[in-house]
């Protein structure tokens, strides 16, 4: 018995700090947003060393600041997009399961459209047709990944919808968009939540990937995509660490959402909950 | 057999409409685009100085001055007729450039997804045969790790690795620089695309390992595993026999659907090689306004996506009797 709570505990002492993490990441990102613009000319494109741990650039910039705004820049963009995504999976699922039969057949056809392009062709387009920079990556990324979780969220709701406290409900003539609300949501609560938390990782790299490509944010600003795409061109010349540390960053930013992800979904899921 | 052909009938009656909703989508969103073409590949200061004349020959090449219901009219005619267009940046047939593009791309995409298979089954099998012991911790540390890491940063790392520090691969393209086409061989090919094949084969392996892994722990903790022990059958016959067979259906689904994930790995990995496949195409395309090829590489790479799902789907009826007898009751 003693060991079951702790193994909760654990994951909901991991889980805190994992958020305490990338909070102070994305914090930090924020305060150091003008000092990654600093230029300093007398130190360009040094190796890493005890004054700048990650090395500077062309243009003298320290890659550490650079790293930590493009970090949270993407934190944020990953947020914003993320919870635009869940909010439409949750609602596009409810409805398809809801609505009736042809609402249902509409929505899975968007689904497979939507799921037919590649992701990053999609998002590219989408970001083409808001003409790039910050709207064309929030727009890209917020409107490709409602499909998976939206899927999940229809089986689940079509599920409840035959169980007896429903039929009670839709005998007692509750109106569908209570019962939705009222009586469903509760229960899709879980799902929803780590389904959304989970939509982090992709949007984060989805966004990095983009900008890397040139169809992100434009390269004034302090994005990972946009340090990895300039440190293509000092690659052949032996400045590594332009590439590795940034990117090293941000996988280890995606990672600790990755994990943040299973830890919640490991504390709400039912089946899990008494591991 | 009736009722499989009917199947496929309706299957690709809907990849039909599918395909049609991809370009009409595509086309829509290339067209309520803000960036102007002209600016875009003309430029501001070779804009001013043209006359106007000029001015309005480009726009009318690039097709800015018809409305874009006329203009997704007139594509969709020719396109019935089995004409895609010309290409505004290469000047030539989209078909000519996306075949040569997919011709070259083809070698990557194809050796990245079996590789990427066969590598990713028997990693899930291995992780699900010894679930919670060390050779199940290290496989699912290194899909989650790979999984949260950007292909294009994982391309960047193996070029800063082999071809920079070790001096073992080249630096990118197809092919040697300055060599003539004829004179370029076979193992010239090959060996240029040693490395993004390998990008992709490294990040195909993390999704369908991990599936793998949940349903051969599954299969390990069934009933009939556990009378094939006690029957006395070794651990490696019960992985073979019982585990394999049924984790095979699955794995074939995920690979024939991680075809678009494949392809859209090819696009960020391509560009870091410069290597000149359909990705990189669709990237000048898409910098460059190129609607007609953009277009073209939508609708084709979708067209194999949806066949890939297509012969998922009647793989999983020839493979499974279970479903084929579901199939012909309903």
């Amino acid at each position: 018995m003693r060991k079951q709570i702790n193994q909760r505990q654990k994951a909901k002492i991991l889980a805190a700090v994992v958020t305490v993490v990338l909070a102070a990441v994305t914090v930090c990102g924020i305060l150091f947003t003008e000092a990654a613009m600093e230029t300093d000319f007398l130190s360009r494109n040094q190796a890493p060393s005890a004054v700048h741990i990650f090395g500077t650039d062309w243009m003298g910039r320290d890659m550490l600041f650079r790293t930590l705004a493009g970090l949270s820049l993407s934190i944020r963009i990953g947020l914003l997009t993320a919870a635009i995504s869940g909010a439409a999976a949750l609602l596009i699922g409810i409805g398809a399961a809801v609505l009736g039969r042809k609402a249902d057949a509409s929505i899975s056809w968007c689904i497979d459209l939507v799921m037919g392009i590649p992701h990053i062709l999609l998002v590219m387009l989408i970001s083409i047709a808001c003409g790039r920079g910050f709207t064309g990556v929030v727009a890209g990324v917020a409107l490709t990944h409602w499909p998976s979780l939206a899927r999940v969220i229809r089986g689940e709701v079509l599920q409840l919808r035959q169980a007896p406290y429903i039929l009670v409900a839709e005998k007692l003539g509750v109106s569908k968009m209570r019962i939705s609300a009222v009586h469903m949501f509760p229960h899709l609560l879980p799902q929803f939540l780590t389904g959304t938390i989970l939509l982090f990782p992709h949007a984060i790299l989805h966004e990095a990937s983009v900008t890397f490509l040139g169809f992100g944010l434009s390269s004034e600003q302090p994005a990972i995509g946009v340090i990895l795409s300039e440190s293509m061109q000092y690659l052949t010349t032996g400045k590594w660490w332009l590439a590795l540390f940034p990117g090293l960053s941000l996988v280890l930013v995606v990672l600790l959402f990755a994990m943040l992800g299973e830890r919640v979904r490991k504390l709400l899921d039912p089946a899990s909950v008494h591991e | 057999m009736k009722h499989r052909l009917g199947f496929a009938g309706k299957k690709l009656i809907r990849i039909a409409l599918l395909l049609l909703g991809v370009s009409f989508v595509t086309f829509l969103l290339m067209s309520a685009s803000p960036l102007d073409p002209l600016q875009t590949n003309v430029g501001q200061v070779a804009l001013g100085s043209m006359s106007q004349e000029q001015v309005e020959a480009l726009l009318a090449y690039w097709g800015v001055d018809t409305p874009p219901l006329t203009r997704y009219a007139g594509w969709l005619g020719d396109v019935l007729k089995g004409d895609f267009g010309t290409s505004l940046l290469y000047r030539r047939p989209v078909l000519e450039v996306v075949g040569e593009r997919l011709s070259s791309s083809l070698i990557l995409l194809l050796s990245a997804w079996i590789l990427s298979g066969i590598l990713g089954l028997f990693l899930g099998v291995v992780a699900g045969a010894f679930r919670g012991r060390l050779p199940d911790r290290l496989i699912r540390g290194y899909c989650v790790v790979i999984s949260s890491t950007p292909a294009f940063w994982l391309a960047i790392l193996l070029l800063l690795i082999f071809s920079v520090w070790l001096g073992w691969f080249p630096i990118g393209m197809s092919v040697p620089v300055g060599m003539e086409s004829s004179a370029v061989t076979v193992f010239d090919r090959l060996y240029h695309a040693v490395l993004p094949a390998l990008t992709l084969s490294i990040t195909g392996v993390a999704n369908i390992a991990l599936h793998t892994r949940e349903k051969m722990a599954d299969v390990m903790e069934s009933d009939y595993v556990l009378f094939a022990r006690a029957r006395g059958e070794d651990a490696r016959g019960i992985v073979l026999r019982h585990g394999l067979r049924n984790v095979m259906l699955p794995a074939i689904t995920l690979q024939f659907a991680s075809i678009s994930e494949i392809i859209g790995g090819s696009v960020l990995v391509e560009q870091v090689f410069s290597y000149p496949g359909l990705g990189q195409a669709a990237v000048t395309a898409g910098l460059g306004s190129d609607l007609p090829l953009l277009l073209g590489i939508t609708v084709i790479t979708a067209a194999i996506v949806f066949g890939g799902n297509l012969v998922a789907d009647l793989l999983y009826g020839a493979v499974d009797p279970r479903i084929r007898r579901g199939a012909a009751k309903s």
